[in-house]
């Protein structure tokens, strides 16, 4: 019998673990999906069909050499890649993906598959990813380079813009789930209407979960939202005089800002872990299935469509989205007081 | 106990200092970012204090979206060092100085008051009405519930008085319109 603390610990380590895990699956994959989508073969030389091409990236930029403009603000330089990989380890902290287990009576008494069970988690969430922005404004500022302060400054207002579009589908879901607590909004859609339509909030929500993934796409500064890194313009946005480990670090927090979408999109939309035919404690199998599916999807729609203009990204994010997600909060509203919950 | 009063005092310790090298420093990015940090500090102190909402939204509006806005500010004006102030002797400083001498003063008497009204009170209750209910802080739906049932009018005030700084904003920055 393992102790409750342990167990714990053990899940933050391993949550950890399986995020960087993630994000090198996530480099393969995107390359491999990209070289496809252009037929080309993709890394296929490092281990099996290129499988281990993340860790030789990994260990190429770990020995390269660390450079620094030499007008940037040092220690601001420093710390920007450190709140930006911070931010995205610590967001996924309340994101639950799995439910509730002993793994199989090695530990006294069931808990939740995630590192920490707040009841407000929602608002945590939203919390984490507006001091990730940070990260991003510091790196741009600090470099002292017109392209890195060009791209800090285009994805700070960009995120702003859909931050509150990202806000408002969220409102929305909690207003269904009657919760502000992520494990509460899985648990609220178990089950299926008339036997085989599972109750998933993104057919209560349809409109909800269109706005929540676009938002989701800008707010990490994906195709076709990647103003902030367009390189034909700014050679590589804010991270244009990072190199080795903090170049590195910007890299990760972009791919486990993905997943974090990603896993926060299926709970709140897509039933989390609940799913036919497996057992209830072996659902974290459907909530890998769910995300790799967003996943692709986010890998796809980047090597399919073109990016957007500035202008017409700022207007799409105010004067399209942000009334329709208005919309949707109060058609929601209303539909709560007058069917109820 | 033990805890609480390890993590009042980090947290407590950590906003002091950052406060006080946001006052002290010279460079008004790295002030900016240091009153990140002395809010995020607070936030732990309510999070101590039992109520993770007060600290989020803490998080989000005070530390998010208004230090975002400083940030640009300092940003884009590319504000470098104030020195121009703190020459001795130059004209201008005086007036702005006695100023803060006072205000600084009616402050710290402001808050002896306080701890020594603190002090006083029997124990568990601060000097100011009856104590919260814990309870009730912690929960995000009795909070919504209080604030608009008992202080559904200063909520609405507050409202207007939001959108009266907005609209001055605008009048002030755009002359004609």
């Amino acid at each position: 019998m393992i102790p409750l603390y342990i167990a714990q610990i053990g899940i933050l380590f391993a949550t950890f673990g399986l995020l960087l895990v993630a994000a090198a699956i996530m480099v393969y994959s995107e390359r491999k999906v990209a070289a496809f989508t252009q037929q080309r073969y993709g890394p296929y030389l490092v281990g099996p069909s290129g499988a281990l091409q993340p860790i030789a990236d990994v260990i190429k930029l770990i020995f390269k050499e660390k450079l620094m403009p030499k007008s940037a603000d040092k220690a601001i330089f420093m710390v920007a890649p450190i709140i930006s990989a911070t931010a995205a380890f610590a967001a996924f902290a309340v994101v639950p993906f799995g439910a509730k287990t002993d793994l199989f009576g090695l530990i006294e008494q069931p808990i939740s598959l995630q590192v920490a069970d707040v009841n407000v988690a929602m608002l945590v969430l939203f919390a984490i990813t507006s001091i990730s922005v940070y990260g991003i404004v510091l790196a741009g500022w600090s470099s002292n380079s017109k392209y890195s302060l060009l791209g800090a400054l285009r994805s700070t207002s960009q995120m702003i813009s859909y931050e509150l579009s990202y806000g408002l589908t969220l409102a929305s879901v909690l207003l269904i789930a009657n919760s502000l607590s992520l494990t509460d909004i899985v648990n609220a859609q178990s089950g299926n209407w008339f036997g085989f339509i599972p109750r998933w909030f993104a057919f209560l929500q349809p409109l909800g979960f269109v706005i929540f993934m676009i938002a989701g796409v800008a707010e990490t500064n994906r195709a076709p939202f990647d103003l902030p890194e367009a390189e034909q313009e700014l050679v590589a946005g804010y991270h244009t005089e990072y190199s080795s480990t903090p170049f590195m670090m910007f890299f990760l927090a972009e791919y486990i800002n993905m997943v974090t979408a990603a896993a926060v999109a299926t709970d709140l939309f897509l039933g989390g872990w609940h799913g036919p035919w497996l057992p209830e404690y072996l659902g974290w199998i459907w909530f890998v299935i769910k995300i790799g599916a967003i996943l692709f999807f986010y890998i796809w729609m980047r090597w399919t469509l073109p990016r957007l203009r500035y202008d017409q990204l700022m207007t799409f994010g105010w004067k399209v989205l942000l009334p329709l997600a208005a919309l949707n909060l109060l058609v929601t509203a209303a539909g709560v007081i007058y069917f109820g919950h | 106990m033990g805890t609480d009063l390890l993590l009042f005092y980090l947290f407590g310790g950590a906003a002091v200092l950052a406060s006080l090298a946001v006052v002290l420093g010279r460079n008004p990015m790295h002030s900016v970012l240091l009153l990140i940090v002395s809010f995020a500090a607070l936030a732990g102190l309510y999070i101590t204090l039992g109520s993770p909402f007060a600290a989020v939204i803490q998080i989000i509006i005070y530390a998010g979206a208004i230090m975002v806005l400083f940030l640009f500010v300092v940003m884009l004006l590319n504000a470098h060092r104030e020195d121009a102030l703190l020459t001795p002797g130059a004209s201008g400083v005086k007036g702005p100085i006695r100023t803060g001498a006072v205000l600084g003063v009616v402050l710290a008497a402001e808050l002896v008051w306080a701890l020594v009204k603190a002090g006083q009170a029997p124990d568990g209750e601060l000097a100011a009405g009856a104590a919260p209910n814990v309870e009730a802080l912690g929960s995000v739906r009795a909070l919504g519930l209080l604030l608009f049932t008992d202080y559904a009018f200063a909520f609405e005030v507050t409202s207007i008085l939001i959108v009266v700084a907005m609209v001055g904003a605008v009048v002030l920055a755009k002359r004609e319109l």
